[in-house]
């Protein structure tokens, strides 16, 4: 029943706009020892003249295939293309040397509607390891492939996939003296790119409510910074601050109920937890140094930021309750923008090695730190929400362009744009 | 925002120029005569300038031969210290703003690309405060002042090298 809500839910978010994809992802380097799996295109039961509007079998292939924990067997190298338990021959898939095998078919259920079957096998044992149904329409086909990606990975890696989530990132696009930013979204694909705000002036810091139905921004549309919130699916949104000075840094609680925040109307920046219910807010860190950069622990006790008080900008972490600062990072000259992992173990962060800024993680209980890219203006380091990869911002032949590395620095992968430069990145959480 | 942009290229142009013929640029003395005339008030500045310099017709804060014509200060990287060679152009200002207590100023504080996107927005706040507290150290009233900062959302050059870099390490004096 929750899983059938979590689709319902899903097939809102898409909308209507089934928009070409705009950012193209490459994988720049592939896992040692990635699984062999096929996914045999999905077969349409219904009239051969008017097909489902997606390739359901390749998205899930695509999907597979980029997490870099997987190699997919090319379409043309298949000796057959079953769609039912009847149909599989597993020696066939053996002779391909492949681990495990999907097969589907997509029926006609009513105007509009489609039913999407699949089944997971494992070619070695022969047998059966998952299979489900799911009722559909047109519009949520893709929704419906990521969410059958994210049970086979999690059947095969043990990991929940996170294929059916969504990032959120900044466009700049025009000349530099008219320059046209937005705040968009995309599916993890990169497909159905949305619009969420736009601007000539700044926008900058989206950050995603823990339900994943709201994103907190930072736009200097009216000449100044403000925080927006705003709505994803019905556009609605509100000012929450506009206070003189920096009104920046927007971080959700993990419920939901306060919005951390770097203000600098009582002097220099400082973090501030607002609740967003009451409309109150407190003080969290009092310092004449530079203090921004929140984030929250997964279990709300903590807040890491970014503090110049040594002298160079470090990561520290302070208890929500109050408190003193505790300094986390003490490698490299410039460490900065932290944020956790989902299970709280982890952080990532920006760190100067030589002349280069690059996206590091730290193991929180061992204090070792470790880089895990090679440009030279990384930035904007985001967890997607199982763990697995960081998503960043990057450089690649001039033009911003975002990235993703997995959190062991093993599998890498680029999502370019095709036009404009594309910055701040941020991984939506599960939707719930 | 308009503004900015507009005056940036002069500036760069009036860079090569004023290097092009003796750096210096106009005198103190000019300086004096110019912010001396304008003691009338609101509105009063333009117009006298006119009759002071002879040959500028207009504010002059658009003025090529005027230190005021200069409008931006650089930094040092991840620094907000303001550099020796930029105090002249500072002082003049403040001396403008004194004499034309109508005038507002804002003073936005721009980073390079480099480093996080939030540190820079406090960074750019810090170069801007620097500049207004040395404007108010100097006697300019608090009330003319507003500080705005960009971090390194408006690079005034593209390009990536430590020469962009060091022209998007600012202080802007926009006049409003």
């Amino acid at each position: 029943m929750k899983q059938l809500l979590r689709i319902l839910f899903l097939s809102l978010l898409l909308g209507a706009s089934l928009a070409r994809a705009e950012l193209v992802i490459e994988i720049t380097e592939g896992a040692e020892g990635a699984l062999p799996i096929a996914v045999v295109p999905f077969r349409w039961k219904g009239d051969p003249a008017s097909p489902p509007p997606q390739k359901v079998g390749r998205i899930i292939a695509a999907d597979l295939h980029r997490s870099g924990y997987f190699k997919t067997l090319p379409e043309s190298e298949m000796l057959a293309f079953p769609s039912t338990t009847a149909e599989v021959d597993f020696r066939d898939w053996r002779a391909l040397k492949q681990d495990n095998l999907v097969i589907g078919e997509i029926s006609p259920n009513g105007p509009g509607g489609y039913t999407v079957n699949f089944k997971l096998f494992d070619v070695y044992q022969g047998e059966q390891l998952m299979g489900y149904s799911f009722a559909t329409t047109a519009r949520d086909l893709r929704a419906i492939a990521h969410h059958i990606a994210d049970l086979v990975y999690e059947t095969l890696t043990g990991t929940p996939g996170a294929f059916a989530t969504r990032i959120a990132y900044v466009v700049s696009e025009g000349t530099i003296d008219k320059p046209r930013i937005s705040l968009r979204i995309a599916d993890s694909d990169g497909y159905n790119s949305q619009v969420i705000v736009s601007s000539t002036e700044p926008i900058m810091s989206p950050a995603w409510s823990p339900d994943g139905r709201k994103l907190a921004y930072v736009s200097f549309e009216n000449g100044r910074p403000a925080i927006w919130i705003q709505e994803v699916f019905t556009g609605k949104r509100e000012k929450i601050t506009h206070f003189k000075g920096i009104n920046g840094a927007p971080a959700w609680s993990p419920d939901g109920r306060f919005l951390a925040m770097t203000l600098s109307k009582d002097g220099d920046p400082d973090i501030y937890i607002m609740d967003l219910t009451r409309r109150k807010l407190r003080r969290l860190v009092r310092h004449w140094a530079i203090d921004t950069e929140p984030s929250w622990s997964p279990d709300g006790q903590n807040i890491v930021f970014t503090s110049d008080r040594g002298g160079s900008p470090q990561i520290y972490r302070i208890p929500v309750s109050g408190g003193g600062a505790t300094r986390i990072t003490y490698e490299n000259g410039y460490n900065a923008r932290a944020s956790y992992s989902p299970d709280g173990k982890l952080l990532t962060f920006i760190t100067r090695v030589g002349s280069q800024y690059r996206i590091a993680v730290m193991d929180l209980k061992r204090g070792s730190m470790t880089v895990l890219t090679d440009g030279r203006l990384d930035e904007s380091p985001s967890f997607a929400p199982n763990g697995s990869m960081i998503i960043y911002a990057t450089r690649y032949r001039g033009k911003g362009v975002l990235s993703a590395v997995s959190t062991d620095g093993r599998v890498k992968q680029r999502l370019a744009l095709q036009s404009g430069d594309v910055r701040d990145p941020v991984w939506s959480p599960y939707y719930k | 925002m308009k503004k900015i942009r507009l005056f940036l290229l002069p500036f760069f142009l009036g860079v090569l120029f004023l290097s092009g013929c003796g750096s210096t640029g106009p005198t103190e003395g000019e300086e004096g005569a110019a912010g001396g005339t304008t003691v009338g008030g609101a509105g009063s500045a333009e117009t006298s300038a006119a009759t002071a310099g002879g040959a500028w017709s207009g504010s002059p804060l658009d003025d090529p031969n005027s230190p005021l014509y200069e409008k931006v200060i650089y930094f040092d990287f991840d620094q907000a210290e303001i550099r020796p060679e930029f105090l002249p152009t500072l002082r003049a200002h403040a001396d403008y703003l004194i004499n034309n207590p109508s005038a507002r100023l804002v003073i936005e504080g721009h980073c390079d690309e480099r480093g996080s996107r939030e540190y820079n927005i406090a960074l750019g706040e810090r170069r801007a405060n620097a500049v207004k507290r040395f404007l108010e150290a100097e006697g300019v009233s608090p009330l003319q002042l507003e500080t705005i900062s960009y971090g390194e959302e408006r690079p005034a050059v593209p390009g990536h090298n430590e020469e962009a870099c060091a022209k998007n390490r600012r202080a802007e004096l926009v006049y409003q």
